[in-house]
This record gives structure tokens, C-alpha cells and sequence, in this order.
């Protein structure tokens, strides 16, 4: 990605963006612009860089926010009502960071209420569509970030992927975007899905720029206290020899042209010199279960502070405290966050704990370890990402099982921990991107980015691949 | 009494750590304004993860030493689920599966023993004060760090409720990990208490009386729901497991809350903390920071100070120590001017924290022994020791200053002695004592003190005056 230099200044590069936003408006990308205090930023950057002073190593560059952040800049909605734009005291470690590189932020975009879901289809400020088909979903949760880099608005946007969050949105629009090891983002100042699954991560036109935003960002942060030491500035160098592929993804449940598409990759990688090593993991058939039973425990535990007393939407009609709560849920909930909401605390209630949530962290550690197993046995895994490619708006969203489906192939990474990286290796017939996910052990992160680049579509390039 | 009493108590301990459970603002909000000490993690703004105060874990090693409990190596913490504007994020932060603080006892000074069940580390929550049609939301206390300390049910009369609760108060205060401020709920109790038939098998069916903040207010409350308990049984009726409140005005407990309408907390682990691991090394530095404790001090102080002095200067962990600074010879002297010259004053609290040094005491109680001070003198010097312009001088110096110390130079008593035989106003007592008078004695030395302007030991003078009139 370009930064700002004595040739190219900040104010035009942002200026740029923020055209190309409002250009594509009507892709419900943006839930706010924020002109004005992107405008000043990208002054300021230019004034130094004319003065000859050090600028950061993303000086100049625009970005899109996912509206799960916070930042003193605009407002954060979580694309949900129950905020009611919350104006935040401080930045997420995150955004802090980016910044301090010269970073500058031009809006936030819609994701699912919450991010849940996998089509963008659950925000309270409407459908984000997809950048290659108007008709048809951007994915999700992450679907105004992906599409905002698809379409080229910004070089880069924030992600949060709790089940594939980051990783599907970016098959279904053609770009890059990593959900790295857990802990290696601060979590802080991220609107929370569930704790112990939720991953800060980027969306990117190519791994070299996602590669350069992990060594901004990674490393420990005393307000996390779930983040790992900085590993990924410090990772050595290493190529892959093996790539393992889970067969029991390989069944008629996944498109064919998904499944024609990995092949492909495969015996490219085969010419290559590469050894594919087939995987069993028949514990992943209980990946999706599990995950929408933990998911839920802990959704359900962190939407419980908004309850109309200190901050966002109290309903009008409240008449005593349990309305004032009642209430303002009722209302200021989207319907699948309530859906989660009814599941994580059906399966935390007292007589059922043991048979759902207990049992359900159990079987994660045996897919942690089944994960552990596969990678004494191959490098990396390449894998799909989502069943299939990006499907038609309002198609699922009534149909929440067929919904959860969609994250089939991607909770096993945020279950058991790992990082994926998803890249973008073709299209169908009728032009929807198709992607893949390169997942590796943990704290790969940087290598397998690396590698990612080497088999994936070069965007940017015309000639692509 | 036909029935077995049965009370087991649950105690929540605020911690004086600098800064709260699980963020870094102040943890003293005393006299501040409501939620001047709140920061976005404890009003739980999105996105806020909590961190963890790592003195909290240390203090609460040391109450746990303090209980002779297991301090566990791995413990956890947990979220405790329920909606209430005291509680921010809509759940309580506690440690329901993995507590701290494991099995222990508290030995009352009778000596019986009440075990300790386990005792864990959670966030208090805020406070709310409640008007005609509104409420108000205080956050300052929210996140303050708590133990809560659960004990078995090993305490079978109100009197022993009372005890223990004393003497959990004062381990915690020695300990170092609590103010100990009962009036603004540092130590609040959770009174279990069940009747049961003697000889029975099984234990009745228990009620609780929550928040009680005084160990008067957990004597009377037993008192009364044993009396309320015993009368429902007689009457061949059954006791309803429940919450109940105390009224202190009344003296009655009142129901609250069933076990039926019993919430579900719906406990999680706590993913945001990862669990907390203690080395041995860590666990016994800790541990050995623990001062003598109440026992600790009954067993040196036993034969010294009379017992029921020792009792109430034991609720003085201040007290104790300074004695404890002092040699043998001194202990009883200055054990009995805390008790009847400090405890007494107005000021005592205030005293409590400048107390004179071991130096100034022990001198004091030596100028006593050796006659120099009377019992009155000690007492005078005793109290001017807290006065800020005399206690930088050393106990001589203060003794001399308000003219008290005793006339012990026999030489001088001896011309005084003369002097009052030889003064015609006397010579009447005189003959009546050497005539067989004892009782005039008493006169002469009254004269000898007036003589001395009341410098003369008046023991030494009554002495001398025998002699001479012998």
C-alpha cells in the first residue's frame, strides 16, 4: 500500500477514499464518514512530512473501522441500536496503534449487530452487498471491511472474527484477511463477542500490507490480559514442506466449485514439490455444536451490561426497573443477537451447565489437540472457508441453522485457536470470488501470511495469477 | 432447649489494596464523591477487560494464613449472572469453582474451633439509594476486592456466632487486609442458622440473614431466629428456607426472598482472567509478611495481663503490638494504662495511631517501679505522651515538666520528716501517734506530701515517720 511521501500527499490519498466511499453508497458500506476529523489527520501528516519530520509506517494511509471498535474519533454503534452511537472516552489498543503509525481513519463500517452472523444482513443499519454481485451478500460479520477493500475505497480495514468473521467475508469479496493466533491483538477496547474466541485481524488487497499491520499491532497489552508476548516481530523464517488437507471437510455438504477449486491448489502445490498429507479429524463434526454452544454462554454474558442504566438506548415506555431492562433489550436487540442471547443462557442455566457448556469445553480441548496432532503431521492446512460462495441476500437470514452452517468450516480455527489466513484462488463461472483458508499452528502467524501471498491471487496485478 | 442449633457464616471481607479487583483506580472512596472512583472497566463500558490486582491475590494469602487455611496454587474466576444497576456488567466477578483460599479454622478464644469451608476473591458491587419515585447508582464500591469467607457448620449458640465474627475481624485486622470498619460495611455477615431435634440425623431446614455489619446485630438476629424457629417447630409447622433481613430497631428478622424464587446465576468461567498459578516460593513469602495474630498474642501476653484486659486490648491490633515491644517487667504496667487511661478518652482513636514509643513506656513504667511516679503520676504522664508538644521529649523530661516525679532522696524526705515532727501544728498528732494512734499517721504523711508540694513518695514518708517517732 501507498503512504504519504513528498509526492503524494496524505489529504489527496484520504480525499480519494473518502470519494470512493460516497461513490458506493449504495453498497452500505459505511455506518459513519468521518470527514472532517480524517481530513485534519491527514494535514497534519502532510505538514510534517513537508517539515521534514518522522512519520509512522502507515503515515497517510485511509482505513476503514468495523464499528465494533472504539475510538475517540465518531462514534461506535456495534451496528445495533442498543448504543445509540456511544460516543468512546478512549481508543481500542488497536486503533491506538494504527494511528500512531499516521494511520487516519475514514469511517466506520457495518458489520452484523454484534457480529453475529455471516452475511452483514443482521445490522440494525441495514445489508452491506457484495462488491462483485449487488444481489447477494457481503458475508459477515466483517462485511462492510471486506467490501470496502474489494472495491478499493481503502487499502486496508479492521476485522474481528469469533467464527470465521474475517475470514468469510473475505472469500466471498476476493481479498486477503487473517484472524490470527488468539491473544496476538489486544482485545481491548473491542466491543466483545465471546472472550474466549474473539480475534482482532485486517482484511488486505495482499499479504504484504496484512503482514505490516500484525507487526504494528501484535504483542502484549497490560489491559489484555489474554494477549501473548510480541512472537510474530521475532518469528524465523520458515518454508513449508507439508500441506495436510482435512478430508472430513471433503463431502457433497461443500460446493463444487469449492471443492474443485481446492483440488486444483492441491495438485498445484503437488507440481510444486510440495507433500499433501491427507487429515482425518472427525472431532471437527462436533466443532459446529460446540462452538454454538460456547458462542453463545459467552455472548450472552457480555451483552449482559447493556442494560439501559449507564449508557446507550433505555426505552421511553420503561414504567419500573425490570421494563427499563426489559424493555430497552427487547427493543434495542437485533433478532439473532436475542437468539444467542436465549441459547448462552439456556445453556448456562443451573441443571443444564454440565450437559451443555462443560461438555462443550471438553470436546474443544480434544479439537485443540486434534489440531495439535494434525500439525506434527503436515505444515499447514488448506482448507475452504465457507461451504460456499457468496449466496443471495435474505436466502439464509430466516433460516438460522442453515445460517450457522455457513460457519461450518471456519469456528474449528477460533475453537481451537490457530490462525487461518483467508486467499483469494479463483472465481465461479458466474464471477463470485472463491477463497480458501491456509490454517497453521499456533503462532505461525507470519509465515503462514507469507505463504499465503505465494499461492493466492495477486489482486492488483491485471494480469492476476 | 430440645433442639440442636446449627450456624454456618458466610463473611465478605473488603480489601484495603490501593486499587481495585480489576482496574486501577482508587480503592478508598471514603469521603469522595459518588462515582469519582469508577474507571470505564469498572462502569463496564464495551469493549473494557479487567485486569487483575496482584496485591488483592497477595492479601488474600495473608487472610488465609491468618485462618491457618491451604492457600490453593491454582485458582479461577467466574461469572456470577444477574441484572441490578449495582452490577455494571450485568455479572459479578467471583471465584465460584477455583477459590483462592482453601480449608482452614478459626480458633475462638474459648477454644473451640469453627473450620473454614474455603474463602474466595470477588468484586463487590455498587450502591444504591433508593427515593419516592427514583433510584440512585453509586459505582464507587464496585470491583472493590473481597474475600468472602465461608465457614462449616460448626457454630452452635449465638454467643459462639458472635465470637467468631469478632474473631474474624480481628484476624483480618491483623492480618493487615482490611480496615476493619464495621460501621461502613468492611466486614459484612451471612448468618445460616437451622434447628434441628436432638439426636437427629439430618440437619433442619436453614435460614439466612444477609448483611448484617455488627457482631451485636449477629448475636440478636441468631437469637431471635432460633426463638422464631424453635416456636414454628413446636407448633409442629415448618421453617421456609429463605432469605431474611435484619431489623435493628425491631429486633426482628423479616422474610425477603424464597428459596423458590432462588436466582440462577448461570456461572461461567471467566474468559477474560486467565487462571491464576502461585508458585510455593511466592505463597510462603507471603504468607511470613502475617504479624502475630490474637493467638499468638493470648499466648504471650497469658500470665502477664489479666485475662479480660487482654480481651479488650486484643481488638486493638495497635495495642499489641507496642506491648509487644516491650520487656516483661513493663507489660502489665502499660497493659493497664491502654486499657484504663486510653481506651477511656474521648480521643482514642486518634490516640490509637500516635502512640508514645516502646522507649517512652518502658521508662515510664520503670520510673513507676522505682517509686518515682505514683500510680496518678504514671497516669498524667501517660496521657501528656500524646500531646504533640511533649511527646518529642523523652518521659523524664515530661515527668519533670508537670512537676510529678516523687521524692525518693530519703536525705531530703528525711529533713522534710523533721521538719513536719518539729512544726508546733503537729506536735498534737505527734503525742497521739507515740501514745498508741495509729491513725494519725495518715495525717503526718499528708503533711509531709504539702510540705513536698506532693513530691514526697508517700510510702518512703510513712516510712521515715515510723522511724523517728518510734
Amino acid at each position: 500500500m501507498q503512504i504519504a511521501s513528498k509526492d503524494v500527499s496524505a489529504v489527496d490519498m484520504v480525499r480519494a477514499a473518502l470519494d470512493k466511499a460516497k461513490k458506493y453508497a449504495d453498497y452500505n458500506i459505511f455506518i459513519s464518514l468521518s470527514e472532517d476529523a480524517a481530513l485534519n489527520r491527514a494535514k497534519e501528516i502532510d505538514e510534517k512530512i513537508a517539515k521534514g519530520e518522522k512519520v509512522g509506517r502507515l503515515a497517510g494511509v485511509p482505513y476503514a473501522c468495523k464499528d465494533n471498535f472504539l475510538s475517540k474519533q465518531g462514534a461506535t454503534t456495534a451496528a445495533s441500536k442498543i448504543l445509540e452511537p456511544l460516543k468512546a472516552p478512549l481508543n481500542a489498543t488497536a486503533i491506538e496503534k494504527l494511528e500512531a503509525e499516521g494511520a487516519i481513519m475514514i469511517g466506520r463500517v457495518n458489520l452484523d449487530a454484534f457480529a453475529h452472523g455471516s452475511s452483514t444482513e443482521n445490522s440494525y443499519f441495514g445489508v452491506t452487498k457484495n462488491s462483485t454481485d449487488m444481489e447477494r451478500v457481503a458475508g459477515g460479520s466483517s462485511g462492510g471491511s471486506a467490501v470496502a477493500v474489494a472495491l478499493d475505497i481503502v487499502p486496508f480495514a479492521t476485522g474481528t472474527d469469533t467464527g470465521g468473521s474475517i475470514r468469510q467475508p473475505a472469500s466471498f469479496n476476493g481479498v486477503y484477511g487473517i484472524k490470527p493466533t488468539y491473544g496476538t491483538i489486544s482485545r481491548y477496547g473491542v466491543v466483545a463477542m465471546a472472550s474466549s474466541l474473539d480475534c482482532v485481524g485486517f482484511l488486505a488487497r495482499n499479504t504484504e500490507d496484512l503482514n505490516l499491520l500484525m507487526e504494528i499491532c501484535a504483542g502484549q497489552d497490560p489491559k489484555d490480559l489474554t494477549t501473548l508476548p510480541d512472537y510474530y516481530t521475532k518469528t524465523e523464517k520458515k518454508e513449508p514442506k507439508k500441506i495436510g488437507v482435512i478430508k472430513d471437510f471433503d463431502s457433497d455438504a461443500i460446493d463444487p466449485a469449492i471443492r474443485e477449486v481446492l483440488r486444483q491448489k492441491l495438485s498445484e502445490l503437488k507440481s510444486d514439490g510440495y507433500d499433501i498429507v491427507d487429515l482425518e479429524m472427525p472431532i471437527l463434526k462436533y466443532a459446529l455444536a460446540v462452538y454454538y454452544i460456547i458462542c453463545p454462554a459467552e455472548v450472552a454474558s457480555n451483552l449482559s451490561r447493556y442494560d439501559g442504566i449507564r449508557y446507550g438506548y433505555r426505552s421511553e415506555d420503561a414504567k419500573n426497573l425490570d421494563e427499563i431492562f426489559g424493555e430497552s433489550r427487547s427493543d434495542g436487540y437485533m433478532k439473532e443477537n436475542k437468539r444467542r442471547i436465549m441459547v448462552g443462557n439456556f445453556v448456562l442455566s443451573s441443571g443444564f451447565y454440565d450437559a451443555y457448556y462443560l461438555k462443550a469445553m471438553k470436546a474443544r480441548t480434544l479439537i485443540i489437540q486434534a489440531f495439535d496432532d494434525a500439525f506434527k503431521k503436515c505444515d499447514y492446512i488448506l482448507a475452504p472457508v465457507s461451504p460456499n460462495p457468496a449466496f443471495r441476500i435474505g436466502e439464509k437470514v430466516n433460516d438460522p441453522v442453515a445460517m450457522y452452517m455457513e460457519d461450518i468450516l471456519s469456528v474449528t480455527l477460533n475453537l481451537a485457536g490457530v490462525p487461518g489466513v483467508a486467499l483469494p484462488v479463483g472465481k465461479t463461472d458466474s464471477g463470485l470470488p472463491l477463497g480458501l483458508q491456509l490454517i497453521g499452528p499456533r503462532r505461525s502467524d507470519k509465515n503462514l501470511l507469507d505463504f499465503a501471498g505465494k499461492i493466492g491471487f495477486k489482486i492488483d496485478d491485471k494480469e492476476g495469477k | 432447649m430440645k433442639y440442636e442449633i446449627t450456624i454456618g457464616i458466610e463473611c465478605h471481607v473488603q480489601l484495603a489494596t490501593k486499587t481495585k479487583l480489576f482496574s486501577e483506580v482508587d480503592n478508598d472512596a471514603r469521603g469522595k464523591e459518588p462515582n469519582s472512583c469508577v474507571s470505564p472497566v469498572d462502569y463496564a463500558l464495551p469493549g473494557m477487560l479487567p485486569r487483575l490486582n496482584g496485591e488483592a491475590i497477595k492479601f488474600a494469602i495473608r487472610a488465609g494464613k491468618a485462618m491457618n487455611c491451604i492457600i490453593n496454587s491454582y485458582s479461577r474466576f467466574d461469572r456470577k449472572h444477574y441484572f441490578y444497576p449495582d452490577s455494571p456488567k450485568g455479572f459479578q466477578i467471583t471465584q465460584f469453582y477455583h477459590p483462592i483460599i482453601g480449608e482452614g479454622y478459626v480458633e475462638l478464644p474459648s477454644g473451640k474451633k469453627v473450620r473454614i469451608e474455603h474463602a474466595h476473591l470477588e468484586g463487590d458491587a455498587g450502591k444504591l439509594t433508593h427515593y419516592d419515585t427514583y433510584s440512585l447508582v453509586d459505582l464507587n464500591r464496585v470491583d472493590t476486592p473481597l474475600i468472602e469467607i465461608v465457614s462449616m457448620p460448626d457454630i452452635h449458640s449465638a454467643k459462639d456466632a458472635h465470637d467468631y465474627c469478632k474473631e474474624l475481624w480481628r484476624l483480618m485486622c491483623y492480618a493487615g487486609v482490611t480496615n476493619g470498619d464495621l460501621y461502613n460495611g468492611n466486614m459484612r455477615f451471612d448468618v445460616n442458622t437451622s434447628l434441628a431435634p436432638k439426636g437427629a440425623d439430618e440437619l433442619g431446614t436453614r435460614t439466612e440473614v444477609k448483611n448484617l455489619n455488627s457482631f451485636r446485630s449477629v448475636e440478636r438476629a441468631v437469637e431471635y431466629e432460633i426463638k422464631r424457629q424453635a416456636k414454628l417447630l413446636d407448633a409442629g409447622e415448618k421453617v421456609i428456607q429463605e432469605t431474611r433481613g435484619w431489623n435493628d430497631a425491631a429486633g426482628e428478622t423479616t422474610g425477603q426472598r424464597s428459596k423458590e424464587e432462588a436466582k440462577d446465576y448461570r456461572y461461567m468461567p471467566e474468559p477474560d482472567i486467565p487462571p491464576v498459578r502461585l508458585s510455593d516460593d511466592f505463597i510462603k513469602t507471603e504468607m511470613e509478611k502475617v504479624p502475630m495474630l490474637p493467638n499468638d498474642y493470648r499466648e504471650k501476653f497469658g500470665g502477664v495481663i489479666a485475662e479480660d484486659t487482654l480481651e479488650v486490648l486484643l481488638d486493638y491490633p495497635q495495642l499489641m503490638r507496642k506491648l509487644g515491644e516491650l520487656s516483661d517487667k513493663s507489660i502489665k504496667n502499660i497493659a493497664n494504662l491502654f486499657s484504663s487511661v486510653l481506651l477511656a478518652e474521648e480521643k482514642s482513636t486518634e490516640m490509637l495511631e500516635q502512640l508514645p514509643t516502646g522507649k517512652q513506656l518502658e521508662d515510664l513504667s520503670e520510673m513507676k517501679e522505682k517509686g518515682e511516679l505514683s500510680s496518678t503520676g504514671m497516669k498524667e504522664v501517660f496521657a501528656k505522651l500524646f500531646d504533640p508538644q511533649m511527646k518529642v521529649k523523652d518521659t523524664r523530661a515530661v515527668a519533670k515538666e508537670l512537676n510529678v516525679i516523687q521524692e525518693n532522696d530519703t536525705g531530703a524526705l528525711e529533713a522534710i520528716v523533721d521538719s513536719v515532727i518539729a512544726d508546733p501544728a503537729c506536735a498534737q498528732a505527734v503525742a497521739d501517734y507515740k501514745a498508741g494512734s495509729e491513725k494519725v499517721l495518715g495525717f503526718l504523711v499528708g503533711q509531709v506530701m504539702k510540705a513536698s508540694r506532693g513530691k514526697a513518695n508517700p510510702g518512703a514518708a510513712q516510712e521515715i515517720l515510723k522511724k523517728k517517732l518510734a
